[in-house]
């Protein structure tokens, strides 16, 4: 879901605690370059759109360009 | 509506550190809004909250305002910083406390 809503978006996510409402996703994807937290994250919101209210109580989110994705391993 | 509005315009311009979340800083009623306040706890800085679980209209009014869909929601010098995975990542990269204390700096010199 994330990832029709970001173009070149690699999306990990965990369900972490098995309910389907709790999740862990780490987003990387080149449109967050240039880009702030808040704005990073309002894209993932926003590509989430209507899901994000009803169906997930809690999302922990981590967003990264692929450049930062790189110096992380 | 214009009510709820004016009430968080004043809170964040009156309160370098203002937190909506979810119960009060003793006992926060949701575990991102729990660590999200033990950061600032941790840094020792003057913060205030609102509660959004005691005031429905808060909690939505929050939401439009800011264009963030979750609770905690965070400003610091009045600009919406993030929910608590950003403060998290700011705190673990050393760049909230500068941010916080530049904002409560230039409170002092006014």
């Amino acid at each position: 879901m994330i990832a029709r809503g970001i173009p070149d978006a690699q999306v990990e996510v965990r369900d972490y605690t098995g309910g389907g409402d709790h999740f862990e996703a780490l987003v990387v994807s080149p449109s967050f370059e240039g880009k702030g937290l808040v704005e990073r994250h309002q894209l993932v919101y926003q590509a989430l759109g209507d899901a994000m209210r009803a169906q997930v109580h809690a999302l922990t989110l981590k967003t990264l360009t692929p450049a930062q994705y790189q110096n992380r391993r | 509506m214009a009510d709820v509005i004016e009430r968080i315009e004043s809170a964040i311009k009156e309160n370098k550190v203002m937190i909506f979340m979810k119960g009060d800083r003793i006992f926060p009623q949701c575990g991102f809004s729990a660590a999200t306040v033990a950061i600032f706890e941790e840094l020792g800085v003057p913060f205030a909250t609102a509660d959004v679980l005691s005031d429905p209209e808060l909690r939505e009014a929050i939401k439009r305002y800011s264009n963030w869909p979750t609770i905690p929601q965070v400003y610091i010098g009045g600009k919406f910083v993030g929910g608590c995975d950003i403060i998290r990542e700011l705190h673990e990269s050393g760049e909230l406390e500068p941010m916080v204390k530049a904002a409560l700096g230039a409170t002092a010199n006014q």
